[in-house]
């Protein structure tokens, strides 16, 4: 039967020769490629001086946004508790007082917002679940810590800088 | 012996051995940058500039770290074993001839430790007791894969000494002596009576043998069977931990050391180099007899060398593959290397 693409190829076995055979020729070959290497520029990003860039839709640490005015958007609505795959997020809801209309967007907000960031898996969701644009993964890497609790990122880690600062 | 005698045979024997020891620490740190190199990365460079003290954080890493022994291992053989291995490891380079004979104030020092006829046969004595510490260490740990491990080391050790000893036997039959001090002697200079006076040139199939067997005998890659992670676990020194673990990797680095030093004095005209008679004539005997020792340990560090490039470049023979190199080509080549060797002494 004719093949369909006719791209085909039969590949044929041939016995090797004796310099094949004999193993050396191709170790001294090797030697050379290898040898190559030796002299190019290494490639080693160095780590904690050096950064890496990453792509533009690299996913980092979380950040809560502010909205134009400088007030925390989230409303505590959990959605992004709820889409989390690895149940990574907790927060707790509060309401806003009388005079801190200037923090808030809504009547209510996350009063305890956290973040487990051994749990967390990076995977976008709570981003997507987000109604109020509050929750982005636009951070660096999550830095390294001795210590389990230490990984519970709470809202002094999460939201962003207020704008006048 | 004079009391002066013995005292210039302790400092040999003890600036031998730090030699040694501190080679074979800065080997690892030389494998770990030459492995960087080859795979287009730094390397360690954090400890120190250029990462030297690496070695020594690396040291006492190790020294730092847990001991265990495991609860049904043998605990006396279980020190046995690495203790045995860095022991044998270290006593080979007592033979080696590091140089001629220095002269301070009309008295002879010579650059080696002890110039025994039979020089030879030790190193080789001394390497196959190596492979009791891998074997006792293997058996002590009471795991089946580190007695796998061990029972290929010890295979692999055997059957690859055969070669190696065979190989010998064809410089022997140019040589004509088994001392190492003369084995060095007669390849003095470089070019004598029309032909090079080095081993090599009168034995390149014998060195390649020699060479490829001192691979397996100091289990690196290619013939890094024993300790094949991805087969064994970890080989022989599996249950391993701390700096027991330590002096087999140790052991290793002092081997390389010590082989290379071999093959360099044995068919790389060990102290020998172009000129030296020259060297001696214009600038002083003493001068010509450390510039030989300085250049002994430059083909010493290419070897070993070769040794790192060697392991970047060939991947691990399968074990069947192993044996089979080892009994059916290397076996017969070298009985071949003897018979031609023979012949050619013979009848030219």
């Amino acid at each position: 039967m004719e093949s369909l693409s006719n791209k085909k190829k039969v590949l044929e076995v041939k016995p090797l020769n004796f310099w094949e055979k004999a193993y050396l020729p191709a170790i001294a070959k090797g030697l050379s490629i290898t040898m190559k290497h030796f002299w190019k520029k290494p490639v080693t990003i160095q780590y904690p001086e050096q950064k890496r860039e990453f792509s533009e839709n690299f996913r980092g640490m979380h950040s809560l946004k502010r909205d134009e005015e400088g007030r925390e958007r989230c409303t505590a609505c959990g959605l992004c508790a709820l889409s989390c795959p690895a149940e990574a997020i907790t927060m707790t809801a509060g309401e806003r007082q009388k005079g801190e209309e200037n923090l808030y967007r809504e009547e209510k907000y996350a009063a305890v917002y956290e973040i487990n960031m051994l749990r967390c898996i990076f995977c976008g969701l709570c981003e997507e679940a987000c109604p109020k644009e509050a929750i982005y993964l636009d951070g660096d890497i999550v830095p390294s810590d001795y210590l389990r609790k230490d990984f519970i990122y709470g809202k002094d880690k999460l939201v962003e800088p207020p704008l006048n600062q | 012996m004079e009391l002066t005698d013995i005292a210039i045979k302790f400092g040999l024997i003890i600036v031998i051995f730090l030699i040694s020891l501190v080679i074979a620490m800065y080997s690892t740190y030389a494998e770990r940058k030459i492995a960087a190199f080859f795979q287009d990365r730094i390397g360690p460079n954090r400890a120190g500039p250029w990462g030297i003290l690496q070695p020594l954080a690396d040291g006492g890493k190790m020294f730092l770290k847990e001991e265990i022994i495991p609860t049904n291992a043998t605990p006396f053989l279980f020190i046995v074993g690495p203790s045995l291995a860095i022991l044998t490891a270290c006593i080979g380079s007592a033979v080696i001839p590091w140089g001629q004979n220095l002269v301070v104030n009309g008295k002879s020092i010579p650059l080696q430790v002890t110039d025994i006829n039979v020089g030879i046969l030790y190193i080789f004595g001394v390497v196959s007791l190596g492979v009791y510490g891998v074997m006792i260490g293997g058996w002590a740990s009471n795991n089946k894969y580190s007695l796998l491990g061990a029972i290929r080391a010890a295979s692999q050790n055997i059957s690859y000494e055969i070669s190696m000893g065979l190989s010998i036997i064809a410089l022997l039959l140019v040589t004509g002596t088994l001392s190492l001090g003369e084995i060095a002697q007669q390849q003095h200079g470089f070019w004598a009576n029309g032909w090079f006076t080095w081993n090599f040139f009168k034995q390149p199939l014998g060195f390649l043998l020699f060479l490829v067997c001192a691979f397996a005998e100091t289990n690196r890659t290619p013939f890094d069977l024993p300790e094949c992670e991805t087969e064994l676990v970890g080989g022989y020194h599996t249950e391993y931990s701390s700096m027991k673990l330590g002096f087999y990797l140790f052991a290793e680095y002092i081997n390389m050391f010590v082989s290379s030093a071999v093959m360099a004095t044995l068919y790389w005209g060990g102290y020998n180099y172009p000129g030296m008679d020259w060297v001696a004539a214009n600038a002083g005997p003493n001068i010509s007899v450390i510039l030989g020792t300085v250049l002994l340990f430059g083909k010493v560090f290419m070897f070993i060398f070769f040794f790192m490039w060697i392991r970047w470049t060939i991947p691990r023979f399968r074990y069947d593959q192993l044996m089979d190199l080892g009994w059916k080509v290397l076996i017969p080549l070298a009985i071949a290397n003897i018979v031609i060797t023979g012949i050619v002494i013979t009848f030219l």
